[in-house]
């Protein structure tokens, strides 16, 4: 490894390898930074904007920004947590995320996140967008409904010549995502199982497969997420 | 078509970071870009459909459907609405007989909608198969679709004569006007072409040419007002083989329309600054990146591009100056706002999406193709031609202390003297609606959308980076304007339509803050819809880029500046709000079934 960077998070001293990325150099000191669009090791976005941080007065997505000696970094304070509530309320009223009856229920980033912002009702009016399920492909679904185009599934899932599967479509409010109907053909049961595990909602599943695991034994139903690096 | 796409994908050497240009093609062509030409593309190029498509689907004038022979765009902005573009849409309808969004039956004409075009002086105007219409009126509407009807050729349905200036320029010949009110010494005609790079260039080392336009404080005239001397200092300190210099001139701020006029009038200004900027950073190779509303001047621009090269002011060992070399290419837009941010600039001219990229790193450390690149306005290189001409002193004593130097202006609405003048910063609200001919005004809208909406207790206030900031657009409104209905609606509406999409905040909120906006227009909206209105806005400050960041300013600034108009329209008195009308809500099913349940 090389330099280490020294820099605090709400004045607590930390330290990480220079040039790292926030929320990874927070995860090395045992600090918390809700992400969604967020995936280790691959290049960030700062797409769903939760992980924001505020540096000197500015705001930044501490996906997308690296440490350096001393940074001093704002995380756990209260604006900001009400900043990263209001942006998950806005990911539910976007969409259509009816909980109970998602396969995802339980491994979901957004409703974990939701529960650990104690969200009870968005104080944004619901959206009701209309939008489809997409079935026509052979081994996965796409249900546009619980999309939250974090574009995770387009910069992971790539094909064997490193082909976009997974795209854009559209702009601003009419975006979502496009999936490569010759490319998704032809997807290998092993990506297949990527992207599913990949998207931090139930957007992408299995085709063919229903729930797994019961209720009350999934990812997020005893630790809470972020749990792992406060206890 | 598979012939002329074959053909097409090997002009650009199927090279998928010209995807750009490949699909510009691919739609004039054929009127429309066709899923077996995604295909075709997507398998000439080697990457996937997907990856076509992304890029495809993000630009306005890319469709997958025919877009008519003639395709029409009427601008829907709010100078053009203002000035009377509803009553021209309506009778395009009429005589088409077909609704906007569109294609008559026998796919002769397409009516669509399009943002600003960048001709608020000349409202309302509208865009024909990349030839512009100003100054449409009902009347023209309709001889324009009879001609179109009767066989007509594009050249003959232009029956006015052809504009000012340039503008009847052979390559270009357009009807458009220049509507030059003032000029100052940026754009003062009283300039030698070519002079800096002949004369002064070969007698300075770069590092010379970067403390000069350091010493004349200029900043950035798109807006940001960066400092253009360190600009070009960052870049040039970025070590790496090739380099870029970028030219934005993609210009959409709604009510701006400056670099359009700079761009008819003095584009050797503009090439000639692009030149000195490659001498200071030492980049070979130069990009005009050109918004696609402005295609009708392609040609003209590039043959003066050819003559710059003929005259060795572009090419090789430049100026004789030993390994100074540079060129200079276009590129066209496809309809994006915020592609004139400046990494999503980048990102368009890559063959992308246009999506702002994550910054740091900035462009002059990682532009385009990854190498250092320096992006700025036009006007920021014609006035750096003119700082090395006469110093950054002689430069220095224009404008203000903080804002030195010129801005151009453009300005419109409602005033007798639409259109460009060059002013020293400095200038007041109140001296600029006077020069412009306009007495008794509302508001002004400073900046464009993302700028601010003042009355007239502010017109005392000054245009400099320290006040009122702008990038030249000034919106002038008198008092028959309905400012939330027609001003900030449209504005926030354009948001939503130019959003890339890519920030959680920016894509959604300002569709809530618009579904509130119209609650209070019709007359169901309550105080707390105000007060959660500049509560909720505060979100979208942790967008990635300026448009998000700035999405809310038309309902902000409104709200501080204009609540009175805010309090007019909304239930006063009432504190709970039950979400809907319960009588409103049973009207149809009551009217049918005679019904009505007994309410107090
Ligand atoms: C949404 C958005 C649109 C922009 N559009 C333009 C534009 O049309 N022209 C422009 O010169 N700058 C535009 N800018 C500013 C550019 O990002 C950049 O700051 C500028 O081109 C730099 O040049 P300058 O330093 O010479 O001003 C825009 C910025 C944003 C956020
Ligand atoms: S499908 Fe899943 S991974 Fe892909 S953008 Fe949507 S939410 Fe993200
Ligand atoms: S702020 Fe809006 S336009 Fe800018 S990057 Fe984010 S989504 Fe795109």
């Amino acid at each position: 490894m090389g330099k280490v960077s020294t820099f605090t998070i709400d004045g607590v001293k930390c330290m990480a390898g220079e040039g790292s990325y926030i929320v990874d150099a927070a995860r090395q000191n045992n600090i918390y930074i809700p992400t969604l669009c967020d995936v280790q090791g691959v290049p960030p976005k700062g797409a769903c904007r939760t992980c924001t941080v505020r540096v000197n007065g500015k705001l930044m997505t501490s996906c997308t920004s690296r440490v350096h000696d001393g940074m001093e970094i704002e995380n756990n304070v209260p604006e900001l947590n009400d900043l990263r509530k209001s942006i998950i309320e806005m990911l539910f009223v976007e969409g259509n995320h009816l909980c109970p009856t998602c396969e995802k229920s339980g491994n979901c980033e957004l409703q974990a996140l939701a529960y650990r912002y104690a969200i009870t009702v968005p104080r944004y009016p619901f959206l009701f967008p209309r939008r489809n399920i997409d079935f026509t492909h052979p081994r996965i679904i796409k249900d546009h409904n619980r999309c939250i185009l974090c574009k995770r599934c387009i910069r992971v899932i790539k094909d064997k010549d490193g082909k976009n599967i997974f795209a854009f479509l559209n702009r601003g409010f009419k975006t979502r995502i496009y999936v490569d109907p010759d490319l998704a053909e032809n997807l290998t049961e092993e990506l297949a199982q990527k992207a599913v595990d990949i998207c931090p909602v139930g957007a992408i599943i299995k085709r063919g497969q229903g729930f797994e695991t019961p209720i009350g034994r999934r990812k997020y139903d005893k630790h809470p997420i972020g749990s792992e690096l406060e206890e | 078509m598979e012939q002329s796409v074959s053909s097409i994908l090997d002009t650009y050497q199927r090279d998928p970071t010209q995807l750009m240009d490949i699909l510009i093609d691919i739609q004039s062509e054929a009127g429309y870009i066709s899923d077996q030409a995604i295909e075709q593309a997507a398998l000439g190029l080697n990457i996937s459909k997907a990856d076509v498509e992304q890029t495809r689907s993000f630009y306005h004038f890319f469709s997958k459907k025919p877009r008519g022979k003639y395709s029409i765009y009427l601008n829907t902005s709010v100078v053009a609405c203002m000035m009377g573009r509803d009553t021209v849409a309506r009778t395009f309808e009429h005589e088409t007989g077909i609704p906007f969004n569109s294609v008559t039956r026998d796919g002769l004409i397409g009516l669509f909608e399009t943002s600003c075009i960048g001709m608020s002086d000349q409202e309302p105007a509208a865009i024909i198969n990349d030839r512009i219409f100003p100054n449409l009126t009902p009347f023209r509407a309709k001889e324009l679709i009879r001609d179109i009807k009767a066989g007509k050729t594009m050249d003959e349905l232009i029956v006015e004569g052809f504009g000012d200036g340039q503008n009847s320029n052979k390559d270009i010949r357009a009807i458009i006007n220049n509507n030059i009110r003032k000029i100052g010494p940026v754009l003062s005609p009283d300039y030698k072409p070519g002079k800096v790079i002949r004369e002064i260039l070969p007698k300075m080392t770069p590092g010379q040419v970067i403390d000069e336009v350091k010493n004349s404080n200029l900043r950035g005239r798109g807006g940001a007002g960066f400092p253009t001397g360190m600009k070009w200092e960052l870049c040039r300190q970025t070590e790496s083989s090739e380099k870029y210099i970028f030219c934005n001139a993609d210009e959409g701020e709604p009510g701006t329309f400056k670099d359009r006029v700079i761009l008819t009038e003095r584009p050797k200004l503009l090439l000639e600054g692009m030149v000195i900027a490659a001498y200071a950073t030492g980049a070979s190779h130069g990009i005009l990146y050109m918004r696609h509303e402005y295609k009708y001047l392609k040609k003209y621009l590039e043959n003066l591009i050819q003559g710059a090269h003929k005259r060795k002011f572009l090419g090789k060992d430049i100026a004789g100056i030993k390994g100074f070399d540079f060129d200079i290419r276009i590129q066209l837009g496809a309809g994006s706002y915020v592609c004139g941010e400046e990494s999503a600039l980048i990102e368009s001219a890559e063959g992308k999406r246009g999506e702002p990229r994550d910054r740091p790193p900035f462009p002059v450390e990682k532009g385009y193709l990854n190498q250092p690149t320096v992006v700025n306005n036009v006007e920021t290189f014609c006035a750096a031609v003119k700082v090395l001409l006469n110093g950054g002193n002689w430069y220095r004593s224009f404008g203000t202390k903080d804002s030195t130097g010129t801005k151009v202006l453009s300005i419109s609405g409602d005033c007798r003297n639409p259109g460009i003048y060059e002013v020293e910063w400095g200038f007041s609200v109140n001296d600029m609606c006077e020069m412009a001919g306009a007495d008794d005004l509302q508001a002004v809208q400073v900046g464009g959308p993302s700028g601010s909406l003042i009355g007239p207790g502010d017109f005392d206030r000054i245009l400099c980076y320290a006040d009122l900031s702008t990038g030249g657009s000034l919106i002038l409104f008198n008092h028959t304007r309905d400012l939330l209905q027609d001003v900030v609606l449209n504005f926030t509406s354009f948001f939503i339509d130019e959003s890339c999409g890519s920030c959680s905040t920016c894509r959604i909120m300002p569709v809530l803050l618009r579904n509130k906006l119209n609650k209070i227009l019709n007359a169901r909206g309550m105080n707390s819809d105000i007060v959660d209105m500049v509560n909720w806005a505060k979100v979208l400050k942790a967008s990635r880029c300026g448009l998000g960041q700035t999405a809310a300013n038309p309902i902000v600034s409104s709200i501080l500046n204009f609540k009175h108009l805010y309090d007019q329209r909304i239930r006063g008195g009432t504190h709970y709000d039950m979400g809907f009308d319960l009588n409103r809500a049973i009207q149809e099913a009551g009217t049918a079934t005679g019904r009505f349940p007994l309410m107090e």
